[in-house]
């Protein structure tokens, strides 16, 4: 089983040189740690930054210079700033290569649902129904079950939708597994130690395994 | 060169009155008019519409507005980190339109530009939808979105000139130049206030025509909403 760093590690290879990446808050925060030794990709931060740098130096904050969860950063060599229409208009036109978020619940068929609870305080959106309408390549970095301990892979989501049919790929502590065109996750890969038997336990929604599906290598 | 300097916010806000709709710019703490926003509570006019990416923090931004129950209607995109904002929504004192940022930022940037409608793929399928027309274009579906319309525009800039031209620093600038664009009065209040002249023509980010009023702004408090450093070593 992985931790939240597992998973940040395994959502990492998944990254190719030269891509733009838009990494939302959560675990995706943390792939930017494990992206691989050669392999170049811009960060984007949809606030209005491509080259998102590291945290700055204790007294080196500034104020004018924040990501989309509005942490201190720096800028990077070939960084570029812009407005928040341009930001999105990036991400519009699929300039954005790969777009990692959290989800509270991923359907069979793509569907995501990852920002209001019915009954609980609803804090927004923010640019998550942007990028998940848009984005070309969508990875969903999640716990495979709720801290209740039921399924969030369903065939159907229960709570209110961000985005319909737009999730290719979901990494969990469990597994890694794709989203079918004609619907159903299809196992990948299974976390070390996990069987294929403990992630069905775990996945209300349609479930493909090939007999010897294999186990991640870190 | 026509002269849009005013002496500072209390002017500038002079005519904003109970029930205005107003865009305000600036990303969470970053980029606010924080100035202007003062001169609002000061003068305690209410019932204001306010579209704003965010609402601010309990004791700075627009959470200031809320405090004072001066906003009727909240249009943002995300609204956490503020308490009294959650208690005023919850006992039904305050209204709050959720739209995605990238639509929130789009219709300001329609207005600006003086078209109408945009079309998003942003929010096909969910409850954003609900009662708006959905246009199908080369094979995907769309959202018919309508621009703002705003009675004052109030952003914040690094440098402008006394002819209303701005530049913005660093991601402070966000929300900012598609808000003073769309503004029926733009009202900008920036840091350092220079002789028109003396700024590049090639590195203005808002030409001076969009804004109707500027003044340099008495102080700027900046406050950092999440601090994170790295240590050296």
């Amino acid at each position: 089983m992985l931790d939240k760093n597992g998973i940040a590690q395994r959502i990492a290879r998944e990254i190719r040189d030269g891509y733009y990446v838009n990494l939302g808050i959560g675990i995706p925060t943390l792939v930017a740690n494990y992206i691989p030794e050669g392999i170049n990709v811009v960060l984007q931060s949809e606030n209005g930054l491509l080259g998102m740098g590291p945290f700055p130096f204790e007294g080196e904050e500034d104020a004018d210079l924040i990501n989309a969860g509005k942490q201190t950063i720096t800028t990077l060599p070939g960084s570029s700033i812009f407005d928040s229409a341009m930001s999105f208009g990036m991400i519009r036109s699929q300039k954005i290569d790969l777009t990692i978020l959290g989800a509270m619940e991923v359907s069979e068929n793509g569907d995501i649902a990852n920002w209001k609870i019915p009954g609980k305080m609803v804090k927004g959106m923010g640019g998550a129904m942007d990028l998940v309408a848009s984005a070309k390549n969508i990875i969903v970095a999640m716990q495979h079950v709720n801290k209740a301990g039921e399924s969030k892979l369903l065939p159907k989501c229960t709570l209110p939708l961000t985005g319909v049919k737009c999730i290719k790929k979901i990494v969990t502590e469990l597994a890694v597994l794709d989203v079918l065109p004609e619907g159903g996750f299809k196992l990948i890969e299974r976390a070390p130690g996990v069987s294929v038997d403990f992630i069905r336990q775990a996945t209300l929604g349609k479930l493909f395994a090939d007999d010897n599906v294999p186990e991640m290598v870190f | 060169m026509i002269n849009k300097v005013v002496s500072g916010a209390e002017e500038a806000i002079k005519d904003i009155k109970n029930g205005d709709t107003l865009m305000l710019g600036g990303f969470g703490l970053c980029g606010i008019p924080e100035n202007c926003i003062h001169a609002l509570v000061e003068k305690g006019i209410t019932e204001l519409t306010c579209i704003s990416n965010n609402a601010g923090v309990d004791d700075f931004g627009i959470g200031l507005l809320l405090q004072q129950r001066q906003v009727k209607k909240m249009v943002s995109s995300y609204v956490g980190e503020n308490a009294e904002f959650e208690r005023q929504l919850l006992s039904g004192e305050l209204e709050v339109e959720l739209i995605p940022q990238g639509t929130l930022a789009t219709r300001c940037m329609a207005a600006g530009y003086g078209m109408p409608a945009i079309f998003t793929p942003a929010g096909v399928g969910t409850e954003v939808a609900e009662g708006k027309e959905v246009r199908n274009f080369n094979g995907k579906d769309y959202l018919m979105e309508y621009a703002f319309d705003a009675d004052f525009a109030i952003v914040k800039a690094w440098k402008g000139d006394t002819a209303g031209n701005l530049i913005y620093r660093s991601t402070s600038r966000n929300f900012n130049p598609v808000m003073a664009m769309a503004g029926k009065i733009t009202i900008a209040e920036v840091e350092e206030l220079v002789e028109a002249g003396e700024l590049d023509p090639d590195q203005i980010h808002t030409p001076g025509v969009f804004v109707h009023r500027i003044f340099k702004g008495a102080d700027y408090e900046k406050r950092i909403e999440q601090r994170t450093v790295r240590t050296k070593g």
